[in-house]
């Protein structure tokens, strides 16, 4: 990891050097506890290697002009363990010790909930990209900002398709029956209240209703009452792991289930690890390299892709989980603030990062008034023959859902 | 002799009343530092004095803080609802409403932690060597499951706090001060409580439990009230966290077993098991380590971690005040050999 | 409520679930009582507690999963399938000498000092395990998908993977060949001779600390088996051995030392119980209800001892 991030920042080094570019550019710091170890580090490694990508690629393209002068990024990172005081206690430390006075954000909505009051406290503004649960945007906080979608959209457009499905056959929605599986964390529940909301909307029925726990390495109990009682709908959120065993088992079981949607595939390599296990599961996304987003500095979305696979070859067999996506237009939600700003003062960049509108290769970018970005839409592609194809909503769909699964 | 300790001891108590002015910087981990003083010193009490070797303390402190959150929270609104709510309403608490749930949340933490160390103990205490570091462990264990399971106080969403109402700088200092309080309060209850009848009485179970009861010590209720009182001190020290933290969630950070719970046994052996400063030092040098590592050795935080914890349980047993105790004993006012001792 | 009732429903709406909740039970009852057997012996023998004994499960796991995965032996002309049947002696001779090195540094330090050394010590050297595994594999869950077919009986709800079939069988083959072992070999004789009485042992002229070695690399063999196993059938992840570790406790706590044979029999049954207990209370339960057995069996004993202490005063 170092190795690599040292061949980056030598490599950019060059670049800046070879761009005739000799004039001397300040330093921004931001500071971001994330998770390198403990249950959600899989998912940590992606976003910090999505804020280095960012910041890399920021910096090589000629930095941050604030006023006439020219910045770079550096970010200073603590491993919070995935725990949520260690978390809290590192924010401070970045912010008392480190002199940090803008945050990028930890990897999960816990985490998340825990730093914020620390930022809030110091008005230091937080961009963060990984903590979407709606619990995190109805305590009032002024200096946090998430540039991705709240969690509770991550697969309420897997009911309403659902519907949308049952209608076309001749069913009533509210026959559609549904099962749930999420892991017991603020993230998971969150989709899981979503669920429930559009479930309820449409009338359908809740079958079952099952936590899972952080350790998990076994869904057979679930899967095997999913044989039973038949539902129309299977929801499962756990992170990586949650993705990795539900699919594995549910291809083991022949789990038979009209529609299966579930998070975090791209991001455990469902296709790459299970094969013909995956197909057909509906995965939601907060980004897709398929979609047509675009920026001057990552280029279209399909750019960031290749990029970010040839500067990190570990992806290069797999697809780019959105976690790194949405990490590095966090950072690059910073650097279009700054700008606007003219400025390093942090009242002045909060406001201006209040006021972003922007058009990043990972959709368009705009807060509301609790800090969620409201311009982007959650989209939900289907596995079909190893690929991610987009399937809802319309606007976007390049492919049409294969419905029931075979 | 008296005099020169009078001076040790008020200059102590002056630097930890100057410490958060001295390192504006570091109020958060000298908070920190005397939570880890506060849970080496109460795990002492019965782990290095009366022998019974407890891993499952974080009970009381993970206990503590939802006790704390759950009398905040009602003290202002309805708990259910609070917990439940994922969108919509803000809650505001007012300064009374705020400081009466600090008031009334660690003095409750303290009592029902009292309470529960009771009652566990009452079953936990028949268990001998392994089967009761076990047991307690089990207890803790389970205690985080099932507290994550529990709708009510927020399950696996964990619990958010109120914030203070006031400055941020000045919430830090009052942390710090209700942590020193309860550390200094602490150090002086166990420094009278050791040298009284009930002292001698749990060092004689540490002994010889079989002759203790023989000489007509009722073992069970002092090994009950010595936990019970361990307990009051963890529990409050949780529910002071629980406020520290604003956000908290029941198995990585209350209920954290194989964290604090171990480290608390770490830190008493690192400073010597059975002593009453040990505990004290133990905690600080292994904060100090703790702080050093996770900020320079990312990554590598818990190799340096592990390979501490082997040197010091497998060469240094005895703790850093063992060690000082077998070099140095005309400092601990024992004398080997007369004729020698300058 | 209404769901666990709805849940004991289910099982006799349909009683062939029970059947497949007590097979899926068994199948990872299997796995723990072998990370439990190697406890037993350690604890038994050398009087070790060893926190590290999921973690050995989870390095055997990932020894397996590493062979397969770099393409050494497929590149000989093997098949996945075979390479993973491979990774299990593989796992047992890497993890025996991981095991020997373990003792070496620092088990050897902490045989019969009292119980907090070692479960101290063995603490320490699971964390840096998991980190170290952490640091070398990365955080991700991993497993291997092998070719093997699914077998499925009464209509498809009763499922039994091959590979989980073989990984039981190899584990059963694997107790039989330990417990034949402790039975007939020199070295067996002399790990149950030492385990009864070391200093007569010693007496007797039984290199002791070669047996301690043997015992404690022969228990990490085990454990990596386990886990060459697991990671055909379930996932791994650098920081589950925790759950392992635990299951091991409860088993050997419940079934006391020297008995071997309990073990087994103790680890079947919390499998098959945790399985139970997951369809009824749900599947978040999983840890909960473990641990609460273990509490269970210990206030059992500890009635049970009372009783026997009043029947002699």
């Amino acid at each position: 990891m170092n190795v690599r991030n040292a061949l980056l920042s030598a490599a950019s080094a060059v670049a800046l050097g070879s761009s005739a570019s000799a004039m001397e550019c300040g330093t921004i710091t931001l500071g971001s506890a994330i998770s390198l170890t403990g249950k959600y580090a899989t998912n940590g490694v992606h976003a910090q290697n999505g804020y280095e990508f960012a910041v890399s690629k920021i910096n090589e393209s000629g930095g941050i002009t604030v006023g006439d002068k020219c910045h770079h990024f550096e970010v200073v990172y603590y491993d919070d363990e995935s725990k949520g005081d260690r978390g809290a206690t590192l924010a401070e430390r970045l912010i008392n010790q480190d002199g940090v006075q803008y945050m990028l954000g930890p990897y999960s909505s816990g985490l998340t909930k825990a730093i914020a009051p620390v930022t809030e406290k110091y008005r230091i503004p937080m961009v963060e990209a990984e903590g979407a649960s709606r619990s995190l945007f109805n305590k009032g906080y002024r200096y946090l900002f998430a540039v991705l979608s709240t969690s509770e959209q991550y697969l309420a457009s897997a009911i309403t398709l659902a519907a949308e499905k049952a209608k076309a056959t001749g069913k009533d929605p509210s026959e559609v029956t549904i099962a749930i599986a999420v892991e017991n964390d603020p993230f998971s529940l969150d989709i899981r209240a979503g669920v429930l909301e559009h479930a309820g909307e449409h009338g359908m029925r809740v079958v079952l209703d099952e936590k899972l726990p952080r350790d998990l390495s076994d869904l057979t109990a679930i899967l095997t009452k999913v044989k039973l009682v038949r539902p129309d709908v299977l929801v499962i959120s756990g992170h990586s792991k949650g993705a990795a065993t539900a699919v594995r088992q549910i291809g083991e079981q022949r789990i038979s289930v009209p529609m299966i949607a579930m998070t975090h595939c791209e991001a455990a390599d469902v296709t790459g690890n299970f094969g013909e296990f995956a197909e057909n599961i509906l995965c939601s996304t907060q980004w897709a390299e398929t979609l047509t987003y675009e920026d001057p500095i990552f280029g279209s979305a399909a750019n960031y892709n290749a990029e970010f696979k040839a500067a990190y070859p570990e992806y290069a067999e797999k697809p780019v989980p959105y976690q790194a996506a949405q990490a590095s237009a966090a950072v690059y939600v910073f650097k279009d603030a700054f700008e606007r700003a003219g400025s390093l003062d942090r009242e002045a960049v909060r406001d201006a990062i209040a006021e972003t509108d922007l058009a990043s290769f990972y959709g368009q970018i705009r807060f509301s008034e609790a800090g969620n970005n409201i311009a982007k839409p959650m989209v939900l592609r289907q596995i079909q023959n190893g690929r991610y194809n987009v399937v809802a909503p319309s606007a976007f769909a390049s492919h049409d859902l294969i419905w029931p699964r075979p | 002799m008296t005099m020169r300790r009078l001076v040790f001891y008020g200059a102590l108590l002056a630097l930890s009343l100057a410490a958060p002015f001295l390192f504006p910087a570091f109020k958060t981990q000298l908070a920190t530092l005397w939570l880890m003083i506060i849970v080496a010193l109460s795990w002492d009490m019965t782990g290095g004095q009366m022998g019974y070797n407890s891993l499952g303390n974080i009970f009381f402190y993970g206990t503590g803080m939802y006790v704390a959150a759950v009398i905040t929270i009602a003290i202002a609104h309805d708990v259910g609802e609070y917990t439940a709510a994922s969108g919509g309403g803000i809650y505001t608490w007012t300064w009374g409403q705020y400081f009466a749930g600090l008031v009334i949340g660690t003095l409750g933490a303290g009592f029902f932690c009292a309470v529960c160390a009771a009652v566990i103990g009452w079953i936990t205490f028949g268990l001998r060597g392994p089967y009761f570091a076990i047991g307690t462990l089990g207890v803790a264990i389970a205690a985080g499951e099932l507290v994550s399971n529990w709708d009510w106080v927020g399950g696996g969403q964990g619990i958010t706090m109120p914030n203070y109402p006031g400055d941020f700088e000045r919430f830090k200092l009052l942390i710090y001060y209700l942590f020193a309080a309860l550390g200094i309060t602490l150090f002086v209850f166990v420094s009278w409580l050791y040298s009284t009848r009930f002292g001698a009485a749990i060092n004689a179970i540490r002994d010889d439990e079989e002759k203790a009861e023989a000489m007509g010590i009722h073992t069970l209720r002092y090994k009950m009230v010595t936990w019970a009182m361990a307990a009051v001190f963890v529990g409050a020290a949780g529910a002071v966290s629980a406020f520290q933290l604003i956000h908290f969630e029941p198995l990585e950070t209350a209920y954290q077993t194989i964290n604090l719970g171990i480290f608390m046994v770490v830190c008493v052996l690192l400073g010597g098991k059975g002593t009453l400063w040990g505990p004290v030092i133990g905690a600080v040098m292994f904060h100090a380590f703790k702080e050093v590592t996770w900020s320079y050795f990312l990554g590598w935080q818990w190799i340096a971690l592990g390979a501490l914890i082997v040197v010091v349980v497998v060469y240094f047993q005895d703790g850093l005040m063992g060690y000082l105790r077998q070099r140095r004993p005309d400092w601990f006012g024992m004398r080997v050999d007369a004729g020698e001792t300058p | 409520m209404d769901q666990i009732l709805f849940n004991i429903g289910l099982l006799f709406q349909f009683p062939l679930v029970n059947l497949k909740i007590v097979i899926d039970g068994l199948m990872i009852g299997a796995i723990f009582a072998l990370a439990a057997y190697g406890l037993a012996l350690v604890w038994g023998v050398m009087n070790v507690k060893n926190l590290a004994q999921g973690d050995f499960v989870i390095a055997g796991g990932y020894t397996s999963w590493f062979l397969v995965r770099t393409g050494w032996l497929q590149g000989l002309g093997l098949s996945d399938n075979a390479a993973a049947l491979i990774g299990v002696p593989v796992a047992i001779a890497v993890m025996a000498g991981i095991g020997w090195i373990c003792y070496r540094l620092v088990i050897t330090r902490v045989v019969e000092r009292d119980l907090f050394t070692s479960l101290l010590a063995t603490f320490g050297l699971a964390i840096m395990m998991a980190q170290i595994m952490n640091l070398l594999f990365g955080s991700d869950t991993q497993s291997l998908k092998l070719e093997y077919d699914t077998l499925y009986f009464a209509d498809g709800l009763i499922d039994v993977p091959i590979a989980k079939l073989i990984g039981v069988c190899m584990a059963a083959g694997l107790a039989v060949a330990v417990i034949l072992f402790m039975k007939n070999s020199r070295m067996g004789q002399a790990i149950r001779a030492t385990s009864q009485d070391s200093r007569a042992a010693r007496v007797l002229g039984i290199d002791t600390e070669r047996v301690y070695a043997f015992t404690f690399s022969l228990n990490a063999a085990i454990c990596g088996a386990a886990g060459a196993i697991i990671v055909m059938v379930w996932v791994i992840q650098p920081f589950y051995g925790i759950t392992y570790s635990i299951r091991a406790f409860v088993i050997v706590t419940a079934a006391g030392l020297g008995n071997l044979p309990g073990v087994i029999a103790a680890g079947l049954g919390i499998g098959a119980a945790e399985q139970y207990g997951s369809h009824v209370f749900g599947i978040g339960y999983q840890q909960a209800i473990a641990v609460l057995l273990l509490l269970l069996v210990l206030v059992w004993k500890l009635a049970r001892q009372r009783r026997q202490r009043r029947v002699l005063e």
